[in-house]
């Protein structure tokens, strides 16, 4: 997979100024997204995720911090642009975000197909007729009826409202959409259709994925490239198949073992003891320290480096020479148990 | 393990202490709060701090009849017409007007709390009888009822008290309806209940301790109003006679018709209502504020 | 004989009418929110109800915890009926019968004490005296995986969400249940702990001895703590059998969509499409025969009529509500179509 680059982030930090002192939400976040890929990052609740997002569509709230050696996006330095540049230029008109329960996002005094109209209308300057044309393509690219766009949100069911979302995120053919948690809280069957429209999207416009979630099924079926974030640092990433073939950190072995698949009844489910870091200061000893049964005396003394070990799979963890070892160690329960 | 190994601490102890942070963590509060001491303070020890009779005519050293006298050393803060010491009658009137506003605050946020919890808890039927009455209540012109109700049970300080609790509970309780409401729908509540709790144990043990805090800014609200209700009507000459009080003092001034002369008369008086009545919203601004979340400062 | 037995439960809910529609003597609408459903639930084991949102499992669970009273119907609890139990009899019941809710944030009381939170139940009821209420207390804690010392003074919001879904456990088996209402426990937990919490129920139900009614839309997380699965659709019934079966040899139309409609987390594995059509509706005033029929590509006008009731039976214990199951399963209709 050598795809043209679309996106590049370099040492991407974010801070929040907090009562209890400052919290590293995310330090040092590293990664790329070549043009007409899905990027998959996976991780659990206050892994950071959602605030790396944020910070790359520049939503932080007020007592966030964000610094970045740098952030290329189709080629142009965004660090170097002012806000309101930012948003005049790049926000939704090229880099766009379907946000976390997206179903309630919609304006609910609005008929759907109004607001969708109003996504393509505000930037690009066009009349009202003009708009409609592209707006009933895109409800017919996410599987909505055009005669929908008369409705009103209340009268969408939830997946529906997700869908018009998804529309609209599309509406001005971004490079980049930015999923956060797209099906978290649909029904299967609901979630399903979704993501199978996502992916059918996908073959239609040339558009880049960048899809948030923590449910690991989801993110191995739809991602080509994949992320593994905790305590606010990237830990593992890799093509989805070698994350699931070859992981190498422990963290992410853990996730897979805790992980149930509906293929596989008779796996055994291990959960990770403990539960995650706060983020206070900056990373001195590697996040997982307390919860990982690998943990040697380095682990302590420093936060791990991001090593390649492979042409596009890197790792944070000092034993990721041992993978193979830790692999084989980690399916066993015993190994996660005798950390209690 | 055995229980006697867990931390033990005073349930009273908690419970005043997590009241005091509430009250000493804002600073306008604060500062009410020491107020409310100082008047209760005063209140209490009325009868040994009073210099003089309330309402005992008055004669200065040189033994002239001290009349209409501004404040000076010897009467700080003046007298009336008749020659008597405000200072004194101010108070002996701390001491009624503190009276009133604790017993009738108190007995109404009692009448009003158990009506919202009652009415909101078991809504239906129960709720459509006791809000209707509620909104019957409403529809009385506050300060005529009270006068028409003392007028037609005496000017005792009993029947005052009773007049004013009759009607200031109402707000009371609807808003405690409402909480009540909101926390009835969420989910420990149907905890308790598949746990076994009975509804009373429901109202009192799990939902009150939540709408506490609206419970004592509603308290504090309810006082305040009584201390000026009682002003009020004390003004305007339905006190009771025999004890004195901020309004009753008021009323003498009026009735006297020197208001315009005598600066110092009105001035004690009033500005002890207003002083009160503030720190006492002052203190329930900090409930206020646990109370509903939003208005926090982050 | 089994622990608990639903005969028929029902449950209709009326849709609210405006002052309009009274006056114009409109008929009420029914929400038919669970219909005709029989169950059974053996000693110590688990039964996993599973469908998506709307489908009844919450109102079937809350009947079964004797929070609801079904519309028509019985259900019988170690023989005994319990949908109609006087008041003096409800506390017996509630003591038999305790429900794990699904939000750990919200279904603790913010000013309760873990301590307090666990011996709650035991005190409302006055089951032993204060003394021994503690005691049974702090060893229940313990046996979640709270070390007393540490936890019993706290309060909810100092806890993580898979502390506070301990608490809600141990406040539920401290109660000594010969039933657990599980109403999706995991969900709201983050995915590395879930395992632990599976574990700790699973532990528990063997070593302490109560059956077990699991409520969930998660299929994978029912395939690993059921022993047996009812699939559930807009009320109705529509497949029943010992998990593994019901998972690896779904028959109704609608549970082979629903199962092919879980992902699997292996980038390789590439499931077929889910052939059914349209959303759930609402189950408000629904047609006598098969709910599922206007969405199944199966259906014909006899579906429409006819609906199939699931009856326990011990020598058949796979069973679906399908009245074309068999000539669909001659033709070999039911294979799903690939991507």
């Amino acid at each position: 997979m050598t795809g043209e680059r679309l996106l590049q982030v370099q040492d991407l930090t974010v801070r929040y100024q907090t009562q209890m002192g400052e919290i590293h939400a995310v330090s040092g976040v590293t990664f790329f997204v070549n043009k007409n890929e899905v990027f998959g990052i996976a991780g659990e609740s206050g892994c950071g995720k959602s605030t790396l997002i944020r910070a790359l569509m520049r939503l932080l709230p007020d007592n966030a911090k964000m610094s970045a050696q740098s952030i290329e996006y189709e080629g142009e330095e965004l660090t170097r642009l002012s806000e309101a540049k930012f948003r005049e230029k790049i926000l939704w008109a090229r880099m766009s975000l379907v946000p976390q329960s997206a179903m309630n996002s919609l304006n609910p005094v609005y008929r759907v197909g109004d607001q969708v109209v109003e996504a393509i209308r505000a930037p690009k300057n066009v009349t009202k007729s003009e708009a409609r044309e592209p707006v009933t393509q895109l409800f017919d690219i996410v599987g909505l009826q055009p005669d929908l766009m008369k409705n009103f949100p209340h009268e969408f069911s939830g997946g529906m409202r997700q869908r018009a979302m998804i529309a609209m995120s599309l509406a001005l053919d971004p490079g980049l959409v930015v999923m956060d948690e797209p099906t978290t809280g649909l029904d299967v069957l609901v979630q399903e259709r979704i993501l199978r429209r996502i992916r059918e999207i996908r073959s239609q416009i040339s558009s880049s994925i960048i899809l948030i979630t923590h449910d690991i099924a989801v993110i191995a079926e739809m991602s080509d490239r994949i992320a593994v974030m905790y305590g606010g640092q990237i830990m593992e990433q890799a093509p989805a198949n070698d994350l699931f073939d070859t992981p190498c950190h422990p963290y992410t072995l853990g996730l897979k073992n805790a992980f149930p698949s509906i293929r596989n009844l008779q796996q055994k489910l291990i959960s990770i003891p403990g539960s995650p870091p706060t983020l206070l200061g900056a990373p001195s000893s590697c996040p997982f320290l307390e919860r990982c049964p690998f943990c040697v005396q380095q682990c302590s003394q420093r936060n791990p480096e991001n090593i390649t070990i492979q042409p596009l799979h890197e790792v944070r963890c000092v034993r990721h020479g041992e993978a193979p070892l830790l692999r084989e160690k980690a399916s066993e329960k015993e190994t996660w148990r005798s950390l209690n | 393990m055995p229980t006697s190994e867990l931390p033990q601490t005073s349930a009273w102890r908690r419970i005043l202490g997590e009241h005091y942070r509430i009250i000493m963590g804002n600073r306008l509060s604060a500062v009410g709060f020491v107020f409310i001491v100082l008047f209760l303070v005063v209140a209490i020890f009325a009868p040994w701090l009073a210099p003089h009779d309330p309402w005992e005519m008055l004669y200065d050293q040189e033994g002239e009849f001290a009349s209409l006298r501004p404040p000076s050393w010897e009467f700080p803060m003046g007298t009336t017409h008749l020659g008597y010491d405000l200072f004194s009658q101010l108070i002996l009137a701390t001491r009624t007007t503190l009276l009133i506003g604790a017993i009738s605050g108190g007995i109404s946020i009692l009448i009003g709390a158990n009506i919202g919890l009652i009415a909101g808890y078991y809504g239906g039927k129960t709720d459509e009888v006791l809000m209707r009455f509620t909104d019957v209540l409403y529809g009385m012109p506050f300060l005529p009822f009270i006068i028409v109700l003392i007028s037609l049970f005496g000017r005792e300080l009993e029947f005052v008290i009773l007049a004013i609790v009759l009607i200031i509970w109402r707000t009371s309780a609807r808003v405690i309806r409402a909480q009540t409401i909101s926390i009835k729908q969420r989910q420990f509540i149907a905890a308790a209940r598949a746990r076994g709790c009975s509804h009373l144990r429901i109202i009192y043990r799990h939902i009150l301790p939540n709408v506490l805090p609206l419970l004592l800014l509603y308290a504090a609200f309810n006082i305040a109003w009584s201390i000026i209700t009682e002003a009020s009507a004390s003004f305007l000459g339905f006190g009771d006679g025999e004890t004195i009080s901020w309004g009753g003092m008021l009323y003498e001034l009026w009735l006297s018709g020197k208001t315009r002369v005598a600066w110092w008369w009105f001035t004690a008086p009033s500005l002890c209502i207003v002083l009160l009545v503030t720190s006492l919203v002052f203190v329930s601004r900090a409930y206020e504020e646990v109370a509903n979340p939003r208005l926090r400062k982050r | 004989m089994a622990l608990l037995e639903l005969n028929n439960v029902t449950k209709h809910f009326e849709v609210r009418q405006g002052v309009l529609q009274k006056l114009q003597r409109q008929p009420v609408s029914l929400i038919k929110a669970v219909q005709s459903v029989n169950l059974t639930l053996g000693e110590n084991e688990v039964l996993g109800i599973a469908g998506e949102s709307g489908c009844g499992k919450s109102t079937t669970c809350l009947m079964i915890a004797g929070m609801l009273q079904p519309s028509a119907g019985e259900i019988h609890f170690s023989g005994k009926r319990v949908d109609q139990l006087l008041a003096s009899e409800q506390a017996w019941y509630r003591r038999q019968v305790q429900m794990i809710f699904q939000d750990p944030y919200e279904s603790l009381n913010p000013r309760f004490r873990v301590l307090e939170t666990v011996a709650e139940g035991p005190r409302a009821l006055k089951l032993w005296p204060e003394k021994e209420i503690l005691e049974r207390s702090v060893d229940m804690l313990s046996s979640v995986g709270l070390p007393p010392a540490k936890y019993a003074e706290r309060y909810p919001h100092e806890l993580s969400g898979g502390e506070r879904q301990r608490v809600g456990i141990a406040s539920a088996l401290v109660m000594e249940p010969r039933m657990v209402v599980a109403d999706e426990p995991l969900s709201m937990l983050d995915v590395s702990i879930r395992a632990g919490i599976l574990d700790l129920l699973k532990d528990l139900a063997s070593k302490r001895h109560f059956s077990c009614v699991y409520v969930s839309h998660d299929l994978s997380i029912l395939g690993h703590i059921a022993d047996r699965l009812m699939i559930m659709y807009l009320g109705q019934a529509v497949e029943m059998g010992p998990t593994w079966e019901v998972i690896r040899n779904p028959q109704h139309p609608y549970t082979r969509a629903l199962i092919n409609a879980v992902p699997v987390p292996d980038p390789r594995v590439i499931r077929p499409v889910p052939t059914i059509r349209g959303e759930v509706s609402r189950p408000i005033n629904p047609p006598p025969g098969c709910r599922f029929s206007p969405r199944c590509p199966h259906a014909t006008t006899v579906c429409q009529q006819a609906f199939l009731q699931l009856q326990p039976d011990e020598n058949k214990p796979h069973q679906t509500a399908c009245v074309r199951l068999e000539e669909l399963s001659q033709t070999n209709q039911l294979a799903e179509a690939s991507p």
